[in-house]
């Protein structure tokens, strides 16, 4: 390995690191614009030069690996001439408006210019005049203080692959812009805004609304898909500004998904402040008091059998292990977290969990997609998938949508029976599988929301074991969920006991009056025409479809708003934190259903959320261990079946608004308008990618 | 995507080979000359032929166009039959390219970057086009014309005008680039050795 010494420092690094990679490691500061670690290398900018004894010229150290014997020194009067003329010429054409600009206070210019900007400028001449583009609801543009460093460029061409910007023009004439100024379809737009050093593209939705340096930055989780993503929530006073993504390499690297980012102005809209109660066929306002007796009166007399409860997408594992200990209360076996009818069960971790874990993307070498769209279905794991078979050492087919997915893959069909041909090894695929040394599963809800669900999830048990996916030290059986809440519901058992009527028995029991009392976990997803004369209870954050079916409503914060637990896909158990305060009178569910508890006389045994997380970790000793992956043993699931010939379909058709905050977001509507169907994830393309 | 552009049999042919020139998975390194193909064929680089391109090379419309962007001698506009563009850079200034462009444009009846009404031709100025030894030149089509003076510049025209071909290279009557009062060394080339 080359030994080096960097400002009189000696090190040893692995040859073809490079200069800046080597003083980072030293604690060396080099400034930049153009260079970012998860990019190419592109070395325009140019601000980043170092002397290196023996080279004629500056070089500039991002572009520059590591030689054996090399005498490098960042610092010293020649560098900091370079690199102020450097900077000269950045700001012969960036105009002074840090005022009014949106990245003022976080700006790497700014900073920059603070150590190498002159006090005035020598250039006489008028600045470049360009026009600003339309790049989409979510990103404005400010052109004239682009400085070409191409970091946008390379972020769509190369994670979020999605080639549509470009450096158009040579020299001084050179701007950067779309084909034809076209807005940009990709999933993963809103990270432009992260990685643009300078107030060039910002953010569209909050523009002018916030200075930096105001804002209360609250570091917490995503539930807008089930990654688990870490994330940032920016606040002033009690409103959510911004939601920014927090670099973890395990699971999001730097990413977040444009839905995740954005939705955030659905926070402020259509929210539940106080308590509902149905009185002569209106909802009229009601003090908790009353709300919980209202519901309290409902329970009352009705036999455990006709009470039932539904847990939504976004529900928490605090709420859910609450709502499910009254269930027990009541003697009511009907619960069920699976909204969408997956049928997934919960006794076997394995079957219901992504085991190869999210970071383990990066060794698969060969990957089976069933049922599923990862583009629209967790955009950042997808960016994951790209990057895998941008390196060639990853084989990808799709048993499903027909979609571009941003990698090349083969498209073997999209029915039930291809899935079964390559379990039964009558289908090629089968071969490459058994191939690989760290093969990949993936199965969709898509292929798990449906009536013959279990056969397929018997056939992909079948599938892991004909392949091999199952080996000592790699579980290649996955299954990618779209809701937040739902492994943390299956870890706590929220699923019909013995006996009990799954989400469609409680639908049709409803309908057909055998329902009494049907509680509503932020669950909107469900057919409210079809319930019956039920009494409808309803805990949620927004004015959604089961507010509006409700018969009394509690309101509920958010997951901005709340401590609480996920568990991500990959069985890793996240905490959100309090970053704003819920609107109103609303609280946490799992206290409304204490409440209510109390109201009836079987009062839960908990009054702390400290406590509640203790029963959450006596149901499952998982909730203990808060961001880790504990790995989970592979047993007997599934249920052999027909299959039927219906094609697999993503269980998501709009990205844009898949929650109750997202469809309340007018941003995400406006998105929605904007890119539709004309999305590229809704292109039928399957082009290889070069 | 490709619109209304789609290369001619001939050029449908010369497409095919310089395709075959790069192995599989290396089809975008032809852009350069599909544009240039495309360009001989239509005159310039419309969107219709950035889109064609972008398909027979594979990339995305957005890398076709940075190319076509980036080089000068791409045409991003139409331009006339007969595309006249006169270097102005220090060697042809210093030799008389003043009087060239005069000239071009009294007879053409047209200023830089315009083109005539009857689209035969379109005048451009130019950066260097590396001929300065023969200073002042200009460029017509793919033939250089050199060592002009503003007579023999419109005698050029006059001749394009009237449909006839002007004689490319050097209006003085000098050999290529040798001494201008004829040859100083090696003056029996060709005949006995000496």
């Amino acid at each position: 390995m080359p030994k080096l010494s960097i400002d009189g420092r000696d090190i040893e690094v692995e040859a073809g690191t490079t200069i800046l990679q080597a003083a980072e490691r030293l604690g060396i500061e080099i400034p930049r614009f153009c260079y970012h670690e998860r990019l190419a290398i592109s070395g325009n900018c140019r601000m980043c030069l170092v002397e290196v004894e023996k080279m004629p010229k500056p070089v500039a150290s991002c572009a520059q690996p590591v030689g054996d014997g090399m005498v490098v020194r960042t610092n010293t009067p020649a560098i900091r001439k370079a690199r102020q003329g450097v900077m000269e010429f950045l700001l012969v054409n960036h105009p002074l408006d840090c005022p009014v600009c949106d990245q003022g206070g976080e700006c790497d210019l700014q900073d920059q210019a603070v150590a190498y900007g002159a006090d005035r400028g020598r250039c006489r001449e008028p600045r470049r005049q360009v026009h600003d583009h339309d790049y989409g609801p979510l990103i404005a543009t400010t052109m004239t203080r682009c400085i070409h460093c191409t970091r946008c460029v390379r972020f769509l061409n190369e994670i979020a692959g999605v080639p549509e910007l470009g450096a158009v023009g040579r020299g001084e004439h050179m701007e950067v812009g779309t084909y034809l100024g076209r807005a940009i379809g990709s999933e993963l737009s809103g990270n432009l805004i992260d990685l643009c050093p300078v107030g060039a593209l910002t953010n569209k939705p909050a523009a002018f609304t916030y200075r930096s340096w105001e804002l209360k930055k609250t570091e917490s989780a995503d539930v807008m898909d089930a990654l688990g993503s870490r994330i940032r929530i920016d606040t002033r006073g009690n409103q959510v500004v911004r939601i920014l993504p927090v670099a973890d390499d395990a699971v999001n690297e730097e990413w977040l998904s444009d839905r995740s980012r954005f939705a955030c102005d659905g926070l402020t809209r259509q929210r539940l402040d106080r308590c509902y109660v149905r009185r002569d066929g209106k909802l009229t306002p009601a003090s908790w008091h009353e709300a919980v007796m209202a519901v309290a009166n409902a329970l009352r007399g009705a036999p455990g059998g006709r009470v039932a409860a539904i847990a939504g997408d976004q529900a928490d594992a605090e709420s859910m292990v609450a709502l499910k200990d009254l269930m027990a209360g009541l003697n009511s076996p009907n619960m069920d977290c699976r909204g969408d009818g997956a049928k997934l069960e919960a006794g076997v971790r394995a079957s219901y969990l992504f085991n190869s874990t999210i970071a383990g993307i990066n060794q698969a070498d060969a990957v089976l997609i069933v049922g599923s769209n990862p583009r629209k279905e967790a955009p950042v794991l997808n960016a994951r998938l790209r990057a895998r078979w941008l390196t060639g050492q990853m084989k990808a087919a799709v048993i499903g949508p027909k979609t571009d997915l941003t990698f090349g893959h083969d498209w073997l069909g999209d029915t039930a029976e291809i899935l079964s041909s390559v379990a039964e090894g009558k289908h090629p695929f089968l071969e490459v599988l058994k191939a690989a040394k760290r093969p990949m599963l993936i199965l969709g809800q898509g292929a798990l929301a449906r009536d013959d669900g279990a056969a397929v999830l018997s056939l992909a048990r079948k599938l892991a074991d004909a392949a091999g996916l199952i080996k000592p030290d790699w579980n290649g059986f996955n299954v990618l969920h779209t809701a937040a809440g739902r492994v943390g519901g299956l870890d706590l058992g929220f699923v019909p006991g013995k006996g009990g009527r799954d989400v469609a028995g409680i639908v049709d029991g409803a309908a057909r009056n055998e329902i009494d009392v049907l509680f509503l976990l932020g669950a909107d997803e469900i057919d409210m025409a079809g319930l019956g004369h039920a009494f409808v209870v309803y805990l949620g954050s927004h004015g959604d479809a089961g507010a509006h079916r409700a018969d009394v409503v509690l309101p509920a914060p958010a997951y901005t708003e709340k401590s609480g637990t996920w568990v991500s896909t990959e069985g890793r158990v996240r905490r959100s934190r309090l970053a704003a305060f819920p609107p109103g009178e609303a609280k946490p569910e799992w206290m409304a259903i204490k409440a209510l508890s109390d109201a009836m006389n079987r009062a839960l045994p908990y009054a702390t959320l400290a406590e509640v997380r203790q029963r959450m970790v006596a149901v499952n000793p998982i909730f203990a261990a808060v961001d880790e992956i504990r790995p989970a043993a592979w047993g007997a699931f599934g249920m052999l079946g027909a299959v039927s010939d219906k094609p697999f379909e993503s269980t998501i058709a709009d990205f844009h608004r898949v929650d109750p905050i997202s469809r309340a977001s007018e941003t995400m509507a406006a998105c929605s308008k904007a890119f539709g169907p004309k999305c590229g994830c809704h292109s039928k393309k399957t082009v290889t990618h070069d | 995507m490709s619109g209304g552009f789609a290369f001619n049999a001939d050029n449908a042919a010369k497409a095919k080979a310089l395709l075959a020139k790069y192995p599989e998975g290396r089809r975008p390194s032809a852009v350069m000359g599909l544009l240039d193909l495309a360009q001989r064929q239509v005159g310039w680089v419309s969107q219709e032929v950035i889109e064609a391109v972008a398909e027979m090379t594979g990339l995305a419309p957005i890398r076709v166009q940075e190319v076509a962007t980036f080089y000068t001698m791409y045409n991003l506009s139409a331009v006339g039959h007969h595309h006249v563009q006169i270097c102005t850079n220090i060697c042809c200034l210093l030799t008389g390219s003043d009087g060239v462009a005069e000239t071009a444009k009294r007879a053409l009846g047209i200023e830089f970057g315009e083109t005539t009404p009857d689209g035969r031709f379109t005048l451009s100025e130019v950066e260097c086009l590396g001929a300065c030894v023969n200073a002042p030149m200009m460029q017509i089509g793919d033939d250089y014309y050199e060592d002009l003076t503003p007579e023999s510049a419109k005698a050029i025209f006059e001749t394009l005008k009237t449909g006839g071909t002007p004689k490319p290279g050097p209006q003085s009557g000098r050999q290529f680039s040798a001494p201008a009062g004829g040859p100083t060394t090696l003056k029996t080339l060709g005949g006995e050795a000496g």
